[in-house]
């Protein structure tokens, strides 16, 4: 019996185990085998001699990236757009999900999260475009203006206007999205502790000051902590498709600067070591940020 | 649930309130709106209706389909159509598949080096390879240009990955227990009783995956030649930097396109994203994703 019963087992954890084995080939290979691809790092890259075959040349890469300026401006874009990110970009799925969540017409209400959602779903190819149709020196806005007798606006390869840009390009791609978050906290809350703030005489900003709010607040400061935690990555994408417009000073980021030492310019192992500091870096920052929203989450717990 | 559902202890809102909220909804939808009814009406305009009014139309005087004639018979767009559409296809099928097998596998309780497993996947979420290594790796395994290049890197996604096996996981117990006492195999119980109630989650990640294969350009640019690329890398070199393409055919470069053959290739690179938006969407609502995004 218990012989049988073992070998029925065995059977079983095989199936299992051979279900697993595609997707976790792909992880072993394309990630795991791909992250020793990292010792390009500590090495000269040449292609003759191939990723193995190239010299070993130390911390050689790394030294010279922090004596390269156009990496640190790097690090600075990425930083500063990521804050503004944070400032402007951040509230505004919560405001439109405060806004959609007050609707009390459905029918309204879903068909403008309908809407909303929308842009999350298209590429940023497409986004930039449609952005250069309506902001571009013969765009929407600009023929309109004109058109009316006013000054035209420089916005579109305009290093200056960039950073403000690519925050209005993400407001307008996620923050329809971004609202589904909130609007499940909101939807958690019970409908009585409404009622019975309301009866109690409670307005309704009093009311959103302490009904609303706290039953948001665990989400809200997550979400921060996360994206703390996610800094240094800014939008690759976004950022690639429209550094040539403005050039490296205003658009060059972490992933750009890799892009072009790397790709671009073939300096592999330069290139890697710039990738491999922003990765080692990123790792912490999230790994941080993790367990503060975990100690702040239990801390919630217990209250 | 009603149409206007306000409860008793809701005070009808102020007109201030209520038209300040109008304002901001209307802003909203026609901020997501205005782009796309420019650019389609742009693609069915005459190019002298364009010239004319300075670059773009909001309303086609004389609508043609010009334009899409021009680019869907033969040449670069047309091919880099039917690549994006190979990509999207296979690639969504092979990821489905891969994701499924072992989403239920890591979903089910005691599987032999289930736990080490698990945490070798989430650590790759932490810890990304890096661009210049995945790049290397590819060159390395011969896939330059090769279509493969464009599906295997992302084969399965850790997000779609744990959206799923948190489905699997939500399926009762009780039903795993009867089908292996009619002596079901996993292979049985996955097909005759994981998928078909899993049809949800396998909608929603599905159409992620295949979302990401029709959007994705950057791979391309990496891997492929130009006369392989899909339809998102053509956009972006014919739109987005307003450059001429070489055409594969006849190797002869292509001036730079009229501007309403520009919107009409935008116009066609949209469309399957607003054709599968409507199946998406009815699922966000039933909290598919709301439950997983929360776990």
């Amino acid at each position: 019996m218990a012989v049988v019963r073992r070998k029925r087992f065995h059977e079983r954890s095989r199936t299992l185990f051979l279900l697993m084995l595609p997707g976790l080939a792909y992880f072993l290979l394309f990630h795991y085998g791909a992250l020793v691809g990292n010792v390009i790092a500590f090495k000269e890259y040449v292609p003759f001699d191939g990723l193995w075959g190239s010299p070993w040349v130390g911390l050689g890469n790394f030294q010279r990236m922090f004596e390269d300026g156009a990496f640190w401006s790097s690090v600075v874009n990425t930083l500063w757009i990521a804050v503004l990110q944070l400032v402007f970009y951040f509230p505004v799925p919560l405001a439109l999900a405060l806004l959609l969540h007050s609707l009390t017409w459905s029918t309204v209400r879903r068909f403008v999260q309908s809407v909303a959602y929308l842009p999350h779903f298209i590429s940023w190819v497409i986004v930039v475009a449609l952005f250069q149709q309506v902001l571009g020196d013969t765009g929407l806005l600009n023929s309109t203006l004109s058109g009316a007798g006013l000054h035209t606006v420089d916005i579109i390869g305009n290093p200056d206007a960039f950073k403000p840009l690519v925050v209005a390009q993400v407001i307008w791609k996620d923050a329809g999205w971004g609202t589904i978050i909130f609007l499940a906290a909101l939807s958690q809350v019970d409908e009585q502790q409404y009622e019975a703030a309301a009866i109690d005489g409670a307005g309704p900003w009093r009311r959103f000051w302490h009904v609303t709010l706290p039953a948001i607040r665990p989400v809200i400061v997550l979400l921060l902590i996360m994206r703390l935690g996610d800094i240094l990555s800014v939008g690759f994408e976004q950022m690639l498709l429209q550094r040539d417009a403005v050039g490296p000073e205003a658009a060059e980021i972490i992933d750009t600067f890799v892009y072009y030492q790397g790709i671009v310019g073939g300096d592999y192992g330069f290139a890697a070591a710039a990738g491999l500091f922003k990765g080692v870096i990123g790792a912490l920052l999230v790994y941080a940020a993790n367990k503060v929203a975990h100690r702040l989450g239990e801390q919630g717990v217990y209250k | 649930m009603s149409a206007s559902a306000r409860p008793g202890w809701l005070e009808k809102p102020r007109p201030l309130t209520q038209a300040g909220k109008v304002l901001a909804l209307a802003t909203v939808v026609l901020l997501v709106c205005v782009p796309f009814l420019v650019i389609v009406s742009t693609s069915l305009a005459s190019t002298d209706e364009v010239v004319a009014n300075g670059g773009w139309v909001l309303w086609p005087t004389e609508p043609s389909l010009d334009a899409y004639r021009d680019i869907l018979d033969g040449g670069i767009v047309t091919h880099a159509l039917g690549v994006s559409a190979g990509v999207t296809i296979v690639g969504t099928l092979l990821s489905l598949a891969c994701t499924v097998t072992l989403a239920y596998a890591l979903s089910r309780p005691g599987v032999f080096g289930g736990r080490p497993v698990l945490l070798l996947i989430l650590f790759t979420f932490l810890f990304p390879p890096g661009m210049i290594p995945s790049f290397l790796l590819v060159k390395e395994l011969g896939l330059l240009d090769n279509y493969a290049s464009l599906v295997l890197p992302v084969l399965v996604n850790v997000f779609n990955l744990v959206v799923l096996r948190g489905f699997f996981q939500g399926i009762p117990e009780e039903l795993y227990e009867a089908a292996r006492l009619d002596g079901a195999g996993d292979w049985r119980v996955l097909f005759s009783i994981v998928l078909p109630l899993s049809k949800a989650a396998l909608a929603v990640v599905g159409l992620f995956y295949a979302v990401a294969y029709w959007n994705s350009w950057f791979y391309a640019s990496l891997y492929l030649e130009s006369d392989h690329w899909p339809l998102q890398q053509v956009l972006r070199t014919y739109v987005v930097a307003g450059s001429g393409l070489t055409d594969a055919t006849t190797g002869e470069a292509t001036i730079t396109a009229p501007q309403t053959v520009q919107m009409a290739v935008l116009v066609i690179a949209t469309v399957p994203i607003l054709l599968v938006y409507p199946f998406l969407q009815k699922y966000f609502t039933k909290g598919v994703l709301t439950g997983a995004i929360k776990s």
